[in-house]
């Protein structure tokens, strides 16, 4: 139906090319005004803690490439405990939490009790500290004295982290949910599609998409926390590091253990931003109406 | 013969808001109010009136996306007000095109087109890729197949929800006030589109503020004020020569 004319040849007037002469300029000074500042700011960093009484001794205790080095191997190993758990909390929690979000939008008579059940379950371990959880879980299961029950703290530890992060991450999807327009529902409905069939196809979807970002911080938050098993005695990357220090009085190992934890989670933190910053359905922000940046 | 659609003495409340409860024992506000109508096959049948004058409502209520309070719809004969029935299949039977198009923005044109074929109508995907394609050319969007909604102007958004409440093959097309939303250049090619659907013979319920596509595509005008049917009658008669004083005054309204 559109039928595009032939753009004419263009050729910049003087006045563009002096604007554009004016932004490169401007583009200029804000490089060297950044690279100024930073500069500034890493010297005075640099000259406060350099320049601290206590320095040499904070860096033999802190930052001891041989300490680090010697408790690198057991810290690693810790870490991957940390993975295994930070896995498959997150995958069982975001699956769970979004099955309870899913509950809680439902009509079905016969779930009643389970919606009830769901809604109390979430507004309970929201509110209770996640450690209290672990020790509630850890100690306080094996006494029950269940066979089936592995009783391994790493098993405990991931549990009781579940139970939490499924709480958390069912209300981000219940938000989710609740922010797709309820006229998408309605053009959905009325083309014949089922209560369920729209909220698979039409809801979920979009309800994802718009909870990327908290999403991630709570899985991201997640991994973090798998680090609080070591409370019930498994050995994560945290509880190697402690191991580590005692004796030694050297706290490498946790300067250790905190760049690898950060090690972690950057690429994903800068992926999801990376996703988020491509806004529009199928293609980049940058093509959007109204997408670019405003002076 | 019956009509395909029936209205017999619908009513339709609404609550009165949460905030105005607690202070003021507010009436439910009545949106229609007693509504008879009847849509033969193949007419084509304009609402018009002003805004909140029920228009709307009725569209959605005639679509099951709404509850009456009381009377029957009948659809070929069957009262499907009735919650009894399945509503999802008496759905399935109409197309409905919203004012702001309500395009699902995550998928592809075509798929916003298959999906009621694939999930309802349980067609093949080939054969649902194949009858949306037709029905994308019939509407001037096959080449914007693979596109999202938000990479099409809002004529052509409207013409891919058209195509998207067409391709099932509905009995009845329910539109509400669907060029509104859109500039005043795009909307000749929306109502071009309507009215070849007309032509073609279609049964169409439609909710519109153009008078002059009102005057070209009905068979019989209603005008709706504080739902009720105020008066009815063919084109030339409601809009060319108005028996009662509220529709002349909303008509030289929209004129001036």
């Amino acid at each position: 139906m559109s039928d595009t004319a032939e753009a004419r040849p263009w050729s910049p007037s003087p006045l563009a090319l002096e604007r554009a002469a004016f932004r490169r300029a401007q583009r200029r000074r804000s490089g060297l005004v950044a690279l100024v500042s930073t500069a500034l700011v890493v010297t005075a960093v640099v000259l406060v803690v350099v320049g601290a009484p206590g320095w040499e001794r904070a860096r033999t205790a802190f930052f001891d490439p041989e300490n680090a080095w010697a408790a690198l191997p057991a810290i690693l190993e810790g870490l991957w405990l940390n993975l295994r758990v930070w896995v498959i909390a997150g995958t069982v929690g975001t699956l769970l939490g979004l099955g309870l979000a899913i509950l809680r939008t439902s009509r079905i008579p016969a779930l009643f009790p389970v919606r009830a059940l769901a809604i109390g379950y979430i507004d309970l371990f929201r509110g209770v500290p996640v450690l209290l959880v672990l020790y509630l879980v850890g100690f306080a299961l094996p006494a029950l004295r269940l066979e089936w029950l592995p009783t391994s703290s790493a098993f405990l530890g991931a549990l009781a982290i579940v139970l939490t992060y499924t709480a958390y991450l069912a209300e981000v999807f219940r938000a989710g949910i609740e922010s797709v327009h309820p006229s998408q529902v309605a053009a959905a409905r009325s083309l014949g599609l089922s209560r369920a069939q729209s909220m698979r196809t039409v809801v979920l979807p979009q309800a994802v998409r718009n909870v990327t970002a908290p999403l991630a911080n709570n899985l991201i938050s997640l991994q973090k926390d798998s680090g609080l098993i070591s409370v019930l005695g498994a050995v994560d990357a945290i509880r190697a590091a402690q191991i580590a220090t005692t004796g030694t009085y050297n706290f490498t190992p946790y300067v250790v253990a905190g760049l690898l934890f950060f090690l972690v989670s950057f690429p994903l933190t800068r992926a999801v931003d990376a996703y988020q910053r491509r806004r529009g359905w199928g293609r980049s922000l940058a093509t959007v109406t109204g997408g670019g940046d405003i002076r | 013969m019956t009509a395909l659609l029936s209205l017999r003495g619908v009513r339709k409340t609404y609550p009165a808001p949460a905030a105005a409860r607690s202070r003021v024992r507010e009436q439910a506000r009545v949106v229609l109010d007693d509504i008879d109508l009847d849509v033969d096959r193949h007419r084509c049948v304009v609402l018009i009136g002003a805004s909140g004058s029920g228009k709307s409502t009725l569209l959605r209520v005639v679509n099951l996306l709404d509850e009456i309070d009381d009377g029957q719809i009948l659809l070929d004969g069957q009262d499907v007000a009735d919650p009894r029935l399945d509503a999802n299949a008496v759905r399935a039977r109409m197309g409905m095109v919203f004012q702001a198009y309500n395009l699902f923005p995550h998928m592809r044109v075509l798929d916003n087109v298959t999906l009621a074929l694939r999930l309802v109508h349980r067609r093949p995907r080939e054969e649902a890729d194949a009858a949306a394609v037709e029905m994308l050319r019939r509407v001037g969007l096959a080449h914007k197949a693979t596109a999202y909604p938000d990479q099409l102007s809002g004529g052509e958004q409207q013409r891919a929800a058209i195509a998207r409440a067409l391709v099932h093959g509905p009995e009845l097309l329910l539109l509400d006030e669907v060029t509104s939303a859109l500039d005043p250049e795009l909307v000749g090619e929306v109502l071009d589109l309507l009215a070849e659907l007309r032509g073609e013979g279609r049964t169409m319920l439609v909710a519109t503020h153009e008078m002059g596509f009102a005057r070209r595509v009905a068979d019989e005008v209603c005008y709706l004020h504080d739902g009720q049917v105020h008066e009815r009658g063919t084109p030339e008669q409601v809009l060319g020569d108005p028996q009662r004083e509220r529709t002349r005054a909303f008509l030289s309204r929209l004129a001036s």
